[in-house]
């Protein structure tokens, strides 16, 4: 962070993302405040600060000061470099972009959206959390957040395959699937990748890594550095045309999956020359073709929605098919699905140290859900949740169960004579 | 010229005026912004854009309550005092007539008690309303002048409504000359405030519900 605050270069790439839309959002809010008790920072806290319409107050702040057509009444005053101050921890460190305030909002204003383009601002005017930028800045220099180079990948690579005897393919010639890693899984939870690798094969798809383009998670996008964000995209969209891939397949990490699936074409400005699906939508799909036998798995078991997948990304029933007939014991949260809590780490939280408390408390409204369905283990599809609610457990201390869906389907697959990729 | 011809003349007419090219102006200078082409191919199976549109301004219409656990009281007197509103304005028999003046088109009022109780509802509800921002730390928090300044440009025409039908307090003449200076208030702020919403909910849920939709997500 620099010590000099620019707030013209704030007001600039605000009104940058003026377009239709999201000025709409911004002049229709009826400041009802129907927002705040949707959001899981204002109900962990009961900060009134931390009510969704509230972040909102900047960037429209920006906005009319230089369009509102009465600004010469005093009625729309410039922004500040004190609002700018105030606002960085509200808009970096209590929204994880989740959505679910735009579902509670009568006007259906997505404030996520607007968030996304307000922390661009933010970092345009010398702000942001350090260790935050430091990820996106990671990903542009080093390949990822977590500082996995090309080089650490295939050294990981080659000793996950030899630890577990899992072919895991990686810089084939040719392959129909790219499969992308997130750095979180590769570095802590590498048996994820193990489990992707041993599903994939077992299914008999055609798929490969690639070290020209693995990372998938954009810290770029969600530390507003819009540059670093393209940069992102542009290295998995050269490795999947390197080998030819028609399909790239997201690990489990939600906001991978919504930046590269829905921002990926805006932010190259054309069309992506692949399909991207998300794990558990692969999953499903090979599931539905026939092409995963699964045993079945006895323990009881619910399942956190990771707002991008589900809410926001429209795959809420393929975590579930993949679940149907396999896990005879699963329970539903209350509530789940599209208005499921938010684990408090999506949307780049996760990586903002001074937010660990606020975090902490968010991940009790989620502990309270699962002790109502008295299920033994909470299985997400996104590393990024996962790692925030294993902090978080570790924290309270807490004895619940937390696993991965992926790393579950590949513990449950009956081994026929199928050949490896 | 009196009190009353000016209200009802240029006074009426000068708001009406500010009212159509304002709001006219705030709708084109939004739909002229430059709008954001999603380059995303949407979900297989996707239903058409002007389905997701409709769903999604339906779906809004009553928040879903394990979002919104506490909104019931917002949605609930919500509801009374638009309602409330619309049974004024369009119920009375004497806007009926002033309608029928303007557009040309006209249809059968309600009884004036109707009209009456129903304008005491809606005073008791966006009182309620006032009391809650005033009150609630979330609300207190988000509220600005613009929420305050529309909200008593709103109950003025209301109140002073009621009185001039009950001819209370000074001469008719006077108090409806109160009564259409407070309607000329309202028709003059209202492209500049938040009471624009009546037109651009009409975009915010729509789009959201297009957003949405491509995406194969239900909102």
């Amino acid at each position: 962070m620099t010590s000099t605050i620019d707030v013209d270069a704030a007001a600039k790439t605000f009104l940058k993302h003026t377009q239709e839309q999201l000025v709409s959002y911004l002049e229709a809010c009826v400041h009802c405040g129907s927002c705040a008790e949707a959001c899981h920072f204002y109900v962990a806290s009961g900060d009134p600060k931390h009510t969704p319409a509230y972040k909102l107050f900047p960037i429209a702040k920006a906005y009319r000061h230089q369009k509102f057509p009465l600004s010469w009444l005093g009625l729309a005053p410039r922004l500040a470099e004190s609002d700018l101050k105030l606002w960085e921890e509200l808009l970096f460190d209590t929204c994880t972009m989740c959505g679910r305030c735009t579902t509670a909002c009568p006007m259906g204003i997505d404030i996520a959206s607007i968030v996304g383009g307000a922390r661009q601002a933010f970092v345009a005017a010398g702000l942001g959390p350090s260790d935050l930028l430091a990820a996106a800045d990671s990903s542009r220099d080093h390949g990822s957040p977590l500082g996995l180079t090309a080089q650490k990948l295939r050294e990981r690579v080659e000793w996950l395959a030899d630890e577990h005897d899992v072919p895991i393919a990686l810089d084939k010639a040719k392959a129909d699937v790219l499969l992308t890693v997130s750095s979180i899984e590769t570095m802590k939870y590498p048996e994820s990748v193990v489990a992707m690798a041993k599903m994939l094969n077992h299914a008999g798809v055609d798929w490969t890594l690639s070290s020209k383009g693995y990372e998938a998670t954009n810290f770029g996008y969600l530390s507003g550095k819009a540059d670093v964000a393209k940069l992102m995209v542009e290295r998995i969209v050269a490795a999947a045309e390197s080998v030819g891939a028609k399909t790239v397949v997201v690990p489990e990490c939600g906001h991978a999956f919504g930046v590269l699936r829905w921002a990926g074409a805006n932010m190259l400005g054309r069309p992506l020359p692949f399909s991207v699906v998300h794990i558990s939508e692969y999953m499903a799909q090979l599931k539905r073709d026939g092409r995963l036998k699964l045993k079945p798995m006895a323990e009881s078991v619910t399942y956190h929605d990771p707002c991008q997948i589900s809410r926001r990304g429209g795959a809420t029933q393929d975590a579930r098919y993949l679940l149907e007939g396999f896990a005879q014991d699963f329970r539903e949260m209350t509530p789940t699905g599209d208005a499921n809590w938010c684990c408090g780490g999506g949307g780049g939280v996760q990586a903002i140290g001074r937010a660990a408390d606020l975090r902490y408390k968010v991940f009790k409204i989620k502990m309270d859900q699962v002790e109502r369905t008295g299920a033994k283990t909470m299985v997400s599809s996104c590393s990024n949740c996962r790692l925030t609610m294993d902090e978080s457990k570790a924290h309270w201390k807490w004895e619940g169960g937390l696993a991965s869906l992926v790393e579950i389907v590949a513990d449950h697959l009956i081994e026929e004579s199928k050949p490896a990729a | 010229m009196s009190l009353l011809d000016f209200a009802r003349g240029p006074a009426l007419e000068a708001a009406m005026a500010v009212f159509v090219f304002g709001v006219c102006w705030r709708m084109l200078s939004l739909l002229l912004l430059p709008w954001a082409r999603d380059k995303s191919v949407a979900r297989a199976g996707a239903p058409p854009a002007l389905l997701g549109a409709t769903r999604s301004f339906v779906r809004h219409l009553w928040p879903p309550r394990p979002l919104a656990p506490g909104s019931l009281f917002v949605t609930v007197n919500g509801y009374v005092f638009h309602v409330g509103l619309a049974v004024i304005v369009f119920g009375l028999a004497q806007h009926i007539l002033f309608l029928r003046g303007l557009v040309g088109v006209h249809w059968p009022n309600l009884p004036s008690g109707v009209v009456s109780a129903a304008a005491v509802v809606t005073l008791a509800s966006l009182l309620a309303a006032l009391g809650r921002r005033l009150t609630n730390p979330v609300l207190k928090l988000i509220s600005t002048f613009n929420d305050y300044f529309s909200w008593f440009v709103t109950v003025l025409p209301v109140a002073t409504g009621l009185v001039a039908v009950s001819h209370l307090w000074a001469p008719y003449e006077t108090l409806l000359a109160v009564h259409l200076l407070s309607v000329a208030l309202l028709l003059i702020w209202f492209p500049f405030g938040k009471l624009m919403h009546a037109f651009l909910v009409f975009l915010t849920r729509t789009e959201t519900g297009i957003f949405y939709s491509r995406r194969g997500a239900e909102i």
